[in-house]
């Protein structure tokens, strides 16, 4: 019942944090925002007995990933980042028959999705020791996969921000 | 008593929903990024539940593994975004049409 309660509450402020991520006129505000769903989407994780990716999920995201762009929110802030009114005719309908399009597709797809009752018997499911043991053994290909990909990602951006031949070469 | 997985199904989908929404709707780059980073985690809420559904660890390792997917994507999508910057001076995606004939 507890378990019930919490995931009803954080359920709530996850969903009105989303909102107000996209409704938000200043950018700023929707980063702080969007903090607040990582947050929120941690402690969802931690009660599914997943510690780990919870805890990740912060460190990650609401630490790493967000001050990224709170940083380059800040680098671009004062000109023009805020968004002229107007745009592409009939955009707001249109991107509501797609999300009302989309919405359905993914209920239908999940709504038959009812699996098992969710035992409450996985308590170290989530724990360091048991995800590692998975993690180096089945998946170690696509976990040394994911560290290469981090280095590409690391080269390509220094290359692309520091100013490859023809980008302006201001490095 | 511990919360139906079909719970949290759906409020990965309504999370999924909102973060498409956001990148139909606005035109700020930044935004449209930061509703992509909302679309990822709501995947990774659905896979972090199935797994717990299943007492099976793969979905907490695939959303690890996303998570570090999420993290190179966000370098490089910023990097693009401080270059268009530079040289367009907008983050308005409805401005940057270079290809446009």
């Amino acid at each position: 019942m507890v378990e019930m309660i919490l995931f009803i509450l954080i359920g709530l402020v996850a969903v009105a944090a989303a909102v107000g991520v996209v409704a938000q006129r200043n950018v700023m505000y929707s980063g702080l925002l969007l903090v607040l769903n990582f947050v929120c989407l941690a402690a969802l994780y931690i009660l599914m007995n997943a510690q780990f990716v919870g805890i990740v999920q912060i460190i990650v995201y609401a630490g790493a990933l967000m001050v990224l762009f709170l940083f380059t929110i800040m680098l671009l802030s004062g000109k023009r980042t805020e968004e002229a009114q107007g745009g592409l005719p009939a955009q707001g309908p249109l991107a509501a028959l797609f999300a009302a399009v989309l919405g359905v597709e993914v209920l239908l797809l999940t709504s038959g999705w009812r699996g098992a009752a969710q035992a409450g018997s996985g308590v170290n499911l989530g724990s360091v020791q048991a995800l590692a043991g998975v993690l180096f053994t089945r998946y170690l290909w696509a976990f040394e996969a994911t560290g290469l990909l981090l280095v590409i990602a690391v080269v390509g951006v220094v290359y692309l921000v520091k100013g490859g031949p023809g980008s302006g070469a201001r490095g | 008593m511990s919360v139906p997985t079909y719970f949290y199904i759906f409020l990965s989908a309504l999370l999924f929903l909102i973060g498409a929404l956001g990148v139909l709707l606005r035109r700020n780059a930044l935004v449209i990024f930061m509703c992509i980073e909302l679309m990822l985690n709501a995947v990774n809420l659905a896979l972090v539940a199935f797994g717990t559904a299943r007492q099976s660890l793969d979905g907490q390792v695939i959303a690890l593994l996303v998570m570090a997917v999420a993290a190179a994507e966000v370098a490089v999508g910023l990097g693009l975004i401080i270059t268009i910057f530079r040289h367009q001076d907008t983050v308005d995606v409805d401005e940057v049409k270079l290809l446009k004939g």
